[in-house]
């Protein structure tokens, strides 16, 4: 009886936490019910831009630091005027940067050729690269976060889909989204149900993992069927339609041509750097 | 008004794996009847329904929706007329707003915007629930989803309504809601359920089902009251036609000390 007292509170604790992250998710989704100027942009505006964004930041060499700082202005501007909580998006930039630290960590070790000196101290290319490799993530992630947190996903995905996106892909993206939320209520209450009759013994090994989520996947597979069978009882023909208008104002037109340009000429001026010259120079 | 009938004819139906699922079933349901299906589980409800709806197809036998036998020619009418109810909400609402799942139907039949939008705010306000079109349905509390499932159906004005279970996973009072709405329906409905008392408010007639035949059909309070019947196919009274025990035993309790 004491042992499974001990590993209840704890089993329910990480179930607690999982289950925090898909209302973290659900937050996402709150955010972009609001009514802020960027947040009433055309989804198509604010999908384009960000793609601009992200190809002109990846587009960068890979020991670019300096030239890279300037694009964090269109993290704050639209952080800033979408009434984004800063505190809550670093948080989910952090969630994934381990990916990111995983792909660079090896950089340090591989690359040692010294690339700057500072102060003495040499710094080698390895370090560099993953310093930039590190800013890229912050700015890229960040750039999707604060898309899906001032459009919502659903638009993300009608934008995609007027852009051209294979209906397919967009179908399967809108249904994710959707029955992520089910999916996971339906793990965490099977995970807790093998929590509660496993006492901290082997009940909650590697052994009833697979049976585990076999279980999930034919549970999914059913439900998919039936839900199936629910759209097809509406007329569904292949196609979902969508009613909501869309339309391409000339706000839309200066965000995406006023944004893109921005980027473009930080991506060949290297603005932090003239700046410095400028004022070294001035100095001298 | 004929295109709102249901008639089954020797129905037949075994599964692929060779278990029964029907097995010489026969009804007439006509305009604006309320037919309760009830029977225990695995008695061949579900298997009924999606027989309805054209998703199986009867090993054997007929079965008429309106005039014509259903064929797979034809399906995409019948599932225009006949609306169906499933009795998980979440696999019927799958779209992102509950405003674009009601209207999912709707623009599957080719309606023009106007009308759509004219369709879904009336079926919302059909089952009182206008306040939520633009919420997302995964959200919704479970008998605001039952609602909502039931307005995606209504959108399409169907002739015949099929409901699964439709009072399963309700509070009391989200039950209560949903009886009275379902009263003030004109529509041709068959309701598959195990709330008999729900079937003794809703519905006039009750077909019985058990191990795949249908074992009574016929007004719901004289059959509800059979007890023989009600034994033989696995079901019990509904609540309100048995005497009460809590009630019994109190007053023996009272009466004890006068004796």
């Amino acid at each position: 009886m004491d042992t499974g007292n001990r590993c209840l509170p704890y089993y329910l604790l990480t179930m607690a936490k999982i289950d925090t992250h898909f209302f973290d998710i659900g937050y996402l989704d709150n955010l972009s019910y609001q009514q802020t100027p960027i947040h009433q942009l055309d989804p198509r505006a604010k999908l384009l831009t960000t793609l601009v964004f992200i190809t002109t930041v990846v587009s960068f060499g890979k020991y670019e630091i300096l030239a890279l700082l300037p694009f964090f202005i269109y993290l704050a501007v639209l952080c800033g005027l979408g009434n984004l909580p800063p505190a809550y998006l670093l948080k989910k930039i952090l969630l994934v940067s381990p990916f990111a630290l995983l792909i660079g960590i090896f950089n340090p070790l591989m690359d040692r050729d010294i690339l700057i000196s500072l102060a003495g101290i040499g710094i080698s290319g390895g370090w560099v690269s993953f310093v930039s490799i590190l800013l890229r993530i912050f700015l890229t992630v960040g750039a999707a976060l604060i898309l899906i947190a001032v459009t919502g996903f659903n638009a993300v995905c009608m934008a995609l889909e007027r852009l051209g996106t294979p209906k397919v892909f967009v179908i399967q993206l809108m249904f994710l989204y959707r029955y992520i939320f089910v999916l996971v209520d339906e793990a965490y209450r099977t995970v807790r149900a093998r929590s509660l009759r496993s006492f901290g013994g082997g009940g909650a090994g590697v052994k009833t993992y697979g049976p585990l989520v076999g279980h999930l996947l034919l549970r999914t597979m059913d439900r998919a069927q039936r839900i199936h069978l629910s759209m097809c009882c509406r007329g569904f023909d292949g196609q979902v339609r969508i009613m909501t208008p869309l339309r391409i104002r000339p706000v839309e037109i200066c965000f995406i041509l006023g944004w893109s340009a921005l980027f473009i000429l930080m991506r060949f001026y290297n603005l932090p750097l003239m700046a410095g010259t400028v004022i070294t120079e001035f100095f001298r | 008004m004929s295109h709102h009938i249901v008639e089954a004819q020797n129905l037949h139906y075994t599964y692929p794996d060779g278990t029964l699922g029907l097995k010489d079933v026969s009804f007439r349901i006509t305009h604006g009847e309320s037919v309760a299906m009830v029977g225990a589980n695995g008695a061949g409800k579900s298997t009924l329904l999606l027989h309805l709806n054209g998703y199986f197809t009867p090993t054997q036998g007929i079965l008429r929706i309106g005039d014509y036998p259903l064929t797979k020619r034809n399906l995409k009418a019948v599932r225009r007329s006949v609306g169906m109810v499933f009795q998980d909400p979440d696999d019927q609402l799958f779209m992102p707003t509950v405003f674009d799942d009601v209207a999912f139907g709707p623009l599957n039949l080719g309606l023009p915007p106007e009308e759509v939008e004219e369709r879904v705010m009336q079926a919302l306000e059909r089952v009182g629930i206008p306040h939520l079109k633009s919420r997302p349905p995964y959200k919704l509390s479970g008998g605001e989803k039952r609602s909502v499932a039931i307005a995606s159906v209504l959108s399409m004005s169907p002739d015949i309504l099929v409901m699964d279970e439709p009072t399963s996973d309700l509070d009391p009072r989200a039950r209560r809601r949903l009886i009275e709405l379902l009263k003030t329906f004109k529509h041709t409905k068959i309701i598959a359920t195990h709330d008999l008392d729900m079937a003794v408010d809703v519905c006039q007639r009750t077909i019985v089902i058990y191990q795949g035949r249908v074992t009574a059909d016929g007004p719901t309070l004289k059959l509800l009251q059979d007890e023989t019947l009600i034994e033989r196919s696995g079901l019990e009274k509904p609540l309100r036609m048995q005497s009460c025990p809590v009630c019994e035993a109190s007053d023996k309790k009272v009466k004890k000390p006068v004796t």
